[in-house]
């Protein structure tokens, strides 16, 4: 089947994802939809990853010898590519992280601690929204406790955006940290980040943007969207696990303190006090994720050379696809917005009188993964009077023929609890 | 019958399916000794349970639980195994069925000790769902310890 925007060498993309062909459940072919919780990795990834400890393992920066400067020169040829996907406009405003959660914590943390202007206090205000993951509102309600701000949130539409009616009360003068998902990891909602961050940044705020379903899936361009600090994950765009991101502008990044003490962050250290290493490197504490700095390095390469616009077209026509057949399987109620324009791939789903952990059961065995739970968004299930949700992602790699697979098993799964 | 239903049926037998579509004993009921909130934090899973014991004897469990098929039907089940045995007995079921869900299914299942529960045998060959099966077994245990501390912090006072 061809769709308009659909990746013309879907096939070839798909032989590039060694998972993409094994079987499970009883030899039945893979049909991976959970893609936002974790994206499969090309070949070139893991084969990035393996040459590299097979033949230019050390640690980096510090070891005088050859294989140092090879691993020194690949960890920091990884930053050079990430900063360029992103368009960075240094390269020293990225840090490596562990993952996202890491990197808005790493933001968090370090506005806990500043004195001077980034200093907050009672009378502050920290605005969030109601369609966060819980990494990005766990953080910054840690930081309210710690500094007596007020934390405060935007809530959502029926329709699953973001309310924006009471923005200009919402973003005053006492607004010191915006910070707020770019694309909805359960609504799949895209929201309106750069005017919220122009608005925000009018009133002297801080704008921080969780892009960990954004990178992933959209052109991005960190500079132009007009945000302070941009967090995102490797794993979830076709890198390993273990390393994730945090950009951030160079005059904010130079008035925080450091987050996490240890070796590289430092320039000198006597037994009294220590002075600090400049950008990036005063927040990469410790030896960093080398090889999974070379895997993200790796995977942005891959992404770049298939087009994000491109994969972006493909997101789209996929999810227009899945919202179609969707709507075909009764009792069926999509969670978010209706319209595959406003949304990208994550899309969350209840269908009525069958548990979503039994939904994923049965569609298991099928062949078909897919998550179920709160996907770590319970304030936005409960918004919706929701408990937990079946949520079906897609990526590149995704055919119009795995999603007809999905469908099918769901109208299997109806029958199979007799519902209907 | 297809490979698929008969990995599925292993699962969800009809039995558990019976429970969770007509779940017995459900229902929060006065009086109540105990109560207790459970939740399953990597899946959202709750449920609410209170146990009135009486003289050493569960007299009524009664709960309130949102969640999936098996952990439903895992309280029904429960609450009509436990309801009106002495809490010794009850604690031995809960430990019998403990170590069914603990067996990887390689445990067989006393049919005279679990009656119903033995149709979630089939449960321990699925790890994920594990949980979910003990849910409402360990909130039951949870309300009994609280119940028969405050019974003997009364005691103590009087």
């Amino acid at each position: 089947m061809s769709l308009p925007g659909l990746l013309p060498e879907l096939e070839v993309i798909r032989k590039d994802f060694p998972i993409l062909q094994r079987t499970v459940s009883e030899g039945r072919p893979l049909v991976y939809l959970d893609s936002a919780n974790t994206s499969q990795k090309p070949q070139v990834v893991i084969d990035a990853m393996v040459d590299h400890l097979e033949r230019h393992n050390a640690n980096i920066a510090r070891a005088m010898h050859t294989l140092g400067a090879e691993a020194t020169e690949a960890f920091e040829g990884a930053r050079d590519k990430v900063a360029g996907f992103i368009h960075a406009p240094d390269r020293h405003e990225v840090v490596f992280t562990k993952n996202a959660t890491e990197a808005i914590n790493l933001v968090a943390n370090a506005l806990a601690w500043a004195r001077g202007p980034l200093q907050l206090g009672e009378g502050d205000e920290i605005l969030i929204t109601e369609m966060e993951h819980h990494s990005n509102i766990v953080p910054w309600q840690l930081l309210a406790e710690r500094t007596g701000a007020r934390l405060r949130w935007f809530g959502l539409t029926d329709e699953g955006q973001l309310d924006l009616s009471g923005i200009d009360e919402l973003i005053n003068e006492r607004t010191r940290v915006v910070s707020l998902t770019w694309v909805s990891n359960m609504l799949g909602t895209v929201n309106p980040v750069a005017d919220i961050a122009a608005r925000a940044r009018a009133q002297g705020a801080l704008v921080v943007l969780d892009a960990s379903q954004a990178v992933p899936q959209l052109p991005v361009d960190v500079d132009a969207v007009g945000a302070d600090f941009v967090a995102f994950t490797g794993h979830k765009m076709l890198g390993p696990t273990g390393i994730g991101v945090l950009w951030g502008r160079t005059a904010v990044f130079e008035q925080l303190p450091p987050f996490l003490g240890g070796g590289e962050m430092i320039a000198t250290v006597t037994m009294e006090r220590s002075t600090y290493a400049g950008l990036p490197h005063r927040f990469e504490a410790g030896t960093p994720p080398i090889v999974e700095a070379v895997g993200l390095g790796a995977a942005v390469d891959y992404l770049r050379a298939v087009g994000m616009d491109a994969v972006h077209a493909h997101e789209q026509a996929i999810t227009a696809y899945a919202l179609e057949g969707l709507a075909s399987v009764p009792g069926l109620t999509v969670l978010g917005p209706r319209q595959a324009t406003e949304r990208g791939g994550a899309i969350a789903f209840e269908l009525a009188g069958v548990h979503p952990h039994d939904v994923a059961q049965v569609l298991d065995t099928r062949g078909v993964a897919v998550r179920a739970g709160h996907h770590c968004a319970k304030p936005a299930h409960a918004r919706y009077g929701v408990q937990s949700s079946t949520r079906m992602s897609s990526y590149l790699y995704t055919t119009p023929a795995e999603i007809d697979a999905l469908v099918e098993s769901l109208h299997y799964t109806r029958d199979y609890f007799k519902v209907g | 019958m297809s490979a698929v239903s008969s990995q599925l049926d292993a699962l969800y037998q009809e039995i558990i399916l019976d429970h969770y579509k007509n779940p017995l004993h459900r229902g929060l009921r006065e009086p109540f000794g105990a109560e207790v909130h459970h939740v399953n934090p990597t899946c959202g899973d709750e449920v609410t349970l209170r146990v009135h014991l009486d003289d050493g004897r569960v007299e009524d469990v009664s709960y309130q639980a949102l969640g999936c098929s098996i952990s439903q039907a895992a309280a029904s089940v429960m609450a009509d195994l436990v309801i009106g045995k002495p809490v010794t007995e009850a604690m031995a079921v809960h430990q019998e069925f403990l170590t069914l869900m603990q067996g990887k299914g390689q445990v067989e299942p006393d049919e005279e000790v679990l009656e119903d529960g033995i149709a979630f045998a089939g449960v321990a060959k699925f790890p994920a769902r594990v949980k979910c099966a003990l849910l409402p077994w360990m909130a039951f245990k949870d309300a009994c310890a609280q119940a028969l501390q405050t019974d003997s912090l009364k005691e103590d006072a009087r």
